[in-house]
């Protein structure tokens, strides 16, 4: 099956994604043996039981890392472009939200990725946006740092108001 | 017998207070939209909402975050019925006829029926529970470390026998949660592991960052990338569809006992409510007279997975309890609960703390009673919800996971944590390797390590103490043949053929 261009095969997805386990299995397994992963002067030392995990999941993905390589399936789509294309539109926001909430405090970045999802995503009018990308935040504000005294990262703003 | 019926009135005391009452209502409300929302589910509504108790009583929390369960159990059937989209992995069974009721115009019968069948699984369930969990724990009071790693060795090989995934993906998936578990201080040596000088991950990888990221913000992912747009039907429940239902349902009984014994089993043995439902189902299909015609609209075909479904989430509070082994990832969040307000799970549980073990058993009956009138009566309101714009409702969801996410730790880190979760939930999801080990063995981690260790001094190093004695043999004896059943069941010759039948299909 010829696949459209752009798109990642199931097949070099199990391999990367086998070789990237196996990779973890491997700094297990160097980290445990490095802080001594044999028998103590009084049981078993602090690696010990995670270097065989760490054994075991280098095998376990070995395995599977060979199966894919040698698989006889016919070729199937990981995710087509259009399918990659709209995973990035909630991911690429997503992380710069994170960064927005580490500059500026949870609330305001909360109401700005709201907007932005409804404007972009949704193509809403701004008159509907509004009211939502203030109230949630704003609802959250309450419960959290009113109601249940849970603290959320701030910033600015609500040094501001006295929060 | 007679003391679990005095503990469990002791229990309905302890639960019949207004404070708890009330917690309960709100848990089955919460439950009830987390189930229906996409995104949410279960475990991750658990987690996300586990912070906000950590000031509350512990007896009062976990009958709100129990009641959460419950609520999403029943909350999972509303989407698959009306819009052919299981809320939960454990509905998915219930959409076959589900689905195409509510095409015909019967979405109040499939309604009725599915929330009826639920009660009565949970129903089932909890009095299997409220008298065999003080026997297992009794029990498992004899047991020494090496029967605990035995016991929990049992758990991760069923997870390895009985999956639909390839087994080495099972593995792997779950020797990573063993892997994060490890992350951070040794405290018995006090050593640094896998922190790489990174002082933020000294305290480790949070189990509960883990289950919002993988469920949550993998779940979310998915739903971009499938496109969401809803093609619902209306339900309309009147109390006269309820009770027509109600008249036809005692034709199933047959059905829902099987299905409710499909499901304890699978509950207490970690099976977990997804393969219960399936099993029932495909049970149901085989035995039923109407066979054929499963997966047009079936009555019988809503019964037999919900019950399974709702005796399996239910019972898999049992090994939880008292063995302090969780039969499901919903479970396992409810037992990382336990240890976060000072409580040792197993056996002693039901010796030093019975208010807190009793009430919740009796909030148990209490929960899935007052649920099941709350679902039947505001079905249309969740309908609605349901309509709301992915684009709206999915960054807002995306925002309360983040919030779930830095509230355990108060951690930045927490957040950017969540959303790497969230990748590798998304892309193991489509890649097959399960979930629930992961998450199991990232929450039981740091006791079956230190059983093994306790284990391994009593024995001065010996792996041979796992069958020093008949108990403990026995117990590993058990994990290996269950590790082994998809190999063991090809060589009996009758089995082999009825799978080959069951592929064929």
């Amino acid at each position: 099956m010829n696949l459209e261009r752009g798109t990642i095969s199931t097949r070099t997805m199990e391999i990367t994604v086998a070789l990237l386990i196996m990779g973890l299995g491997a700094v297990v397994m160097y980290d445990s043996w490095r802080i001594g992963a044999r028998w103590g002067e009084y049981g078993p030392q602090a690696g010990y039981f995670p270097f065989y995990v760490g054994v075991m999941i280098f095998a376990a993905s070995a395995i599977v890392f060979l199966q894919a390589v040698f698989s006889r399936k016919p070729r199937q789509p990981f995710a087509e472009p259009s399918q990659l294309k709209s995973i990035m539109t909630l991911l690429v926001p997503t992380i710069i939200y994170i960064g927005v909430v580490y500059a500026i405090g949870i609330y305001i970045a909360s109401a700005i990725y709201l907007a932005y999802f409804m404007r972009v995503l949704g193509r809403y009018p701004w008159r509907t946006i509004a009211p939502i990308a203030i109230c949630v935040p704003a609802a959250l504000f309450v419960l959290f740092e009113i109601w249940f005294l849970v603290p959320l990262p701030k910033g600015p703003v609500e040094d501001f108001f006295g929060y | 017998m007679i003391e679990a019926v005095d503990a469990l009135f002791h229990g309905f005391n302890v639960a019949l207070t207004w404070q708890n009452m009330l917690f309960m209502l709100v848990g089955i409300v919460l439950g009830v939209l987390i189930g229906v929302l996409p995104g949410l589910g279960g475990a991750n509504g658990v987690a996300i909402l586990l912070p906000l108790t950590f000031s509350m009583s512990p007896t009062s929390a976990i009958i709100m975050l129990s009641c959460i369960y419950w609520g999403a159990l029943f909350g999972g059937a509303i989407t698959s019925v009306l819009f052919n989209i299981p809320g939960e992995p454990w509905s998915v069974a219930t959409t076959f006829d589900g689905y195409p009721m509510a095409q015909k115009g019967q979405a109040g019968e499939a309604l009725t029926a599915a929330f009826t069948s639920s009660f009565f699984g949970a129903l089932i369930a909890v009095i299997v529970l409220t008298f065999l969990a003080p026997l297992v724990a009794a029990f498992a009071l004899k047991f020494g470390p090496a029967e605990f790693f035995a016991v929990q060795l049992l758990t991760f090989c069923s997870f390895v026998g009985m999956s639909r995934e390839g087994p080495f993906k099972v593995i792997a998936s779950m020797m990573i949660g063993f892997a994060l578990a490890a992350v951070g201080l040794d405290t018995v040596t006090g050593q640094l592991r896998m922190t790489f000088g990174i002082n933020e991950i000294i305290r480790g990888f949070d189990f509960l960052v883990a289950v919002i990221g993988l469920f949550g913000i993998g779940e979310i992912l998915l739903t971009m990338e499938e496109g969401f747009n809803l093609k619902g039907t209306s339900a309309k429940i009147n109390p006269r569809v309820v009770l027509e239902t109600w008249a036809k349902l005692p034709k199933y009984w047959v059905t829902a006992v099987r299905g409710t014994l499909v499901g304890c089993w699978m509950g207490i043995t970690p099976g977990g409510a997804t393969p219960a439902s399936f099993m029932s189902y495909g049970l149901a299909k085989r035995f039923s007279k109407d066979g054929a015609k499963f997966g047009t609209g079936q009555l019988e075909g809503v019964v037999a997975p919900e019950t399974a479904a709702h005796a399996a989430g239910t019972s898999a509070l049992l090994p939880m309890l008292t063995l302090g082994i969780p039969g499901s990832p919903t479970a396992a969040v409810l037992l990382g609960g336990l240890l976060i307000w000072g409580l040792q799970p197993g056996p002693l549980l039901f010796v030093e703390q019975k208010d807190f073990v009793w009430g919740l058993i009796a909030s148990m009956y209490l929960g899935n009673v007052v649920g099941f009138i709350i679902v039947l009566t505001t079905v249309p309101w969740w309908a609605a919800i349901l309509r709301i714009p992915f684009s709206i409702i999915g960054p807002i969801i995306v925002v309360i996971c983040a919030i779930g996410a830095y509230t355990v730790h108060n951690a930045f880190l927490d957040i950017a944590l969540m959303l790497w979760f969230g990748v590798v939930g998304y892309v193991f999801k489509k890649l097959d390797y399960p979930l629930a080990p992961l998450v199991l063995a990232l929450v039981l981690g740091d006791m079956a390590e230190s059983a093994f260790r306790q284990s391994m001094i009593l024995s001065q190093g010996s792996v041979s103490i796992f069958w020093s004695n008949w108990l403990v043999g026995s117990i590993c004896a058990l994990a290996i043949f269950v590790m082994f059943w998809p190999l063991i069941s090809k060589m009996i010759p009758g089995q082999a053929k009825r799978q080959q039948a069951e592929a064929g299909e």
